[in-house]
């Protein structure tokens, strides 16, 4: 498709004074090379040589647009570089942590019975017989996969019908009345409470109304819903604030009762985004261990029952097999496990905010035609 | 199906500040009045006090007397739920609601308060409604799909279906037209001219051409300067506002000279 006015040029008149298009190419490939050198005079490491790649690339792509493009273009350049290179500091160490927990976990999760025994009955006499004898790993996370699921639900149970309430109160009822601005200021305290002393006012409270060393998955339950409730009342507030006016409107003036109106209307608007902020505070609260090892104990077995019993759960199985393995002689096993323990706790986070996109996409509301 | 409104010695507050002073009109039966007058003088948050709708913001009151058919819509034990069944009301920007499919919407007024409804009787009251809003024929096909695929004008027109198909006794309209085009607002025109053989139309409007068109009496408010309140300057026939008005105010705002 050339113009039949004027002739095909190679290069139009509008693009003159830009670097070619090759030229960041140009510039990585010289980095590279000048900071390999430079580094082999004082010995090679692979870390320093990103870094110093990075840091010739940004000085040599902005030089070079600096003196055939002008300043304007150049700081754009900078302020690129900034920007990807921040992005890449932020992204190391999560892709780190992915990489290590991949590669230690993988042979514990892929151990047969992993997820389908507890370690009731696994001792050190069984980890050192496995090691001695090179045989797989016995135990698994079974136990602390329940624990973990059964108090987050039921900690979901407790913090969601209190914090949606609340944030109905705060943006339906308030209107800025005392009574809503120290909720709102509490809810702001509660957010910055250390998980370690929600845990120990669970277990004080637990102390003062069932009786001395009460330690359930019910007792763990209410100190992961004391850290919930601060984060379910934030994000479903924030979303019932964005529901337009205007829908309240329209639902009254069709002589719909206040209440009627916020479970009909409000909440069915913003139930997308009050859904997938509850799955977040869940993914929030799942990985919690202090307050989980000061109100649940720990346990071996399994067990169903979360208002009797001591409670495995998988952030404290991780901390007590690495803290204090089976065999104190052969921690390997116990190492094993704990990695496993972990790839399938981030598992169940990613699963949980995979579910929390799916829910917010489910629940929108649709616009099609 | 229409009952007249009469209203005496009204004043309207946002808090402690006067918003709209001293009211007197008596709007008919199956009539349609029309509110013109400059930016905030009033003319909306009034129009908002003929179904209760005022009060649903933050400090906001009234004194004085609203009368439907003779009924204080201000008197003592009224409950506003029950006003806002009788007295419709249609926003200025189109405001179905997202999470509700055509006739859904439509049906709103019924399912939302919990009402049974047979499913033949929902299905004719949809009909009904959506052919008493000229939309029936643009949407027949497409009942199950979400309101808010629908272009500007034929969303207005469902939140007009909506709004009768609860079937007031007066519809009043805050600015119906403003958000669209010419096209879409003859449609509603045509619209109000079919509504008041059975409903009291009561409409706020910016264009004083629209009020010539589909009114038949017409209300001038005006605003002394800000911070004073509203007043209700002039009200008669459509014809007469328009063509000889009493009031210098009105003269001037009719033929352009101001606001």
């Amino acid at each position: 498709m050339t113009s039949t006015l004027t002739p095909p040029r190679k290069r139009s008149a509008l693009t003159k004074g830009q670097l070619p298009k090759f030229a960041p190419l140009v510039v990585v490939a010289v980095a590279l090379v000048l900071a390999a050198a430079i580094l082999a005079l004082i010995g090679f490491n692979a870390l320093g040589w990103g870094i110093l790649s990075a840091i010739l690339f940004t000085i040599g792509l902005v030089t070079w647009s600096g003196l055939v493009e002008g300043s304007r273009k150049a700081k754009d350049k900078l302020a690129t570089c900034l920007v990807v290179g921040a992005f890449l500091v932020a992204l190391l160490p999560l892709v780190s942590v992915i990489w290590t927990v991949l590669v230690n976990g993988i042979p514990g999760l892929l151990t047969p019975g992993f997820l389908t025994t507890s370690m009731n009955g696994v001792t050190g006499t069984t980890d050192n017989r496995s090691v001695e004898e090179g045989t797989r790993v016995l135990g698994g996370v079974y136990h602390a996969l329940l624990g973990t699921i059964q108090i987050t639900v039921l900690a979901t149970v407790i913090s969601v019908p209190v914090g949606l309430l609340t944030a109905i109160y705060l943006v339906e009822y308030g209107n800025d009345r005392p009574l809503a601005r120290a909720i709102t200021f509490f809810v702001d305290v509660m957010t910055g409470i250390p998980s370690i002393v929600a845990g120990l006012f669970a277990a004080a409270f637990f102390f003062a109304i069932v009786g001395p060393g009460t330690k359930t998955g019910a007792v763990a339950a209410v100190a992961l819903s004391v850290l919930m409730i601060p984060v379910v009342v934030r994000s479903s507030e924030e979303m019932l604030k964005i529901v337009p006016n205007e829908l309240r409107e329209a639902s009254y003036a069709l002589g719909v009762r206040k209440w009627r109106t916020i479970v009909r209307v409000v909440i069915p608007t913003a139930i997308s985004g009050i859904a997938s902020g509850v799955t977040l505070a869940i993914a929030r609260v799942i990985g919690e261990t202090a307050p989980i090892l000061v109100t649940a104990g720990f346990a071996t077995s399994i067990n169903n029952n979360v208002f009797s019993g001591w409670m495995a759960s998988l952030p404290t199985f991780i901390y007590t097999q690495i803290l204090n393995p089976t065999s104190p002689s052969n921690p390997d096993p116990s190492n094993q496990r704990a990695w496993g323990a972990a790839l399938v706790l981030i598992i169940l986070v990613m699963l949980l905010n995979l579910g929390a996109r799916l829910i917010a996409r489910a629940f929108a509301p649709k616009a099609g035609r | 199906m229409s009952k007249r409104i009469d209203v005496k010695d009204l004043n309207v507050y946002y808090g402690n500040f006067l918003a709209v002073e001293g009211v007197n009109i008596n709007i008919e039966a199956k009539s349609v009045t029309a509110f013109i007058g400059p930016s905030g003088c009033g003319k909306s948050t009034f129009l908002r006090t003929l179904n209760r709708m005022h009060e649903v913001l933050p400090g906001a009151r009234v004194e004085g007397e609203v009368l439907l058919d003779g009924d204080n819509l201000y008197g003592p034990g009224v409950d506003p739920v029950t006003v806002r069944t009788q007295v419709g009301m249609v926003f200025q920007r189109p405001n179905p609601f997202p999470t509700m499919s055509i006739r859904d919407n439509v049906l709103a007024g019924v399912k939302l308060n919990n009402k049974k409804i047979s499913k033949g009787a929902a299905d004719a009251l949809v009909e009904r409604s959506l052919r008493g809003a000229n939309l029936w024929n643009e949407v027949k096909d497409r009942l199950e799909k979400p309101g808010s695929g629908l272009s500007g004008g034929q969303q207005q027109r469902l939140c007009i279906a909506r709004a009768i198909a609860v079937e007031p006794q007066v519809i009043l309209m805050d600015e119906p037209c403003s958000a669209l085009d010419p096209i879409s607002t003859l449609a509603i025109e045509d619209l109000i001219n079919e509504l008041k053989d059975q409903y009291t139309v009561v409409i706020v409007t910016h264009n004083m051409q629209q009020a010539a068109r589909v009114s038949d009496k017409t209300a001038f408010f005006n605003i002394a300067g800000t911070g004073k309140p509203g007043k209700l300057i002039e009200f008669g026939d459509t014809h007469t506002i328009f063509s000889n008005p009493s009031v210098k105010a009105t003269e001037d705002y009719v033929s352009g000279r101001f606001g």
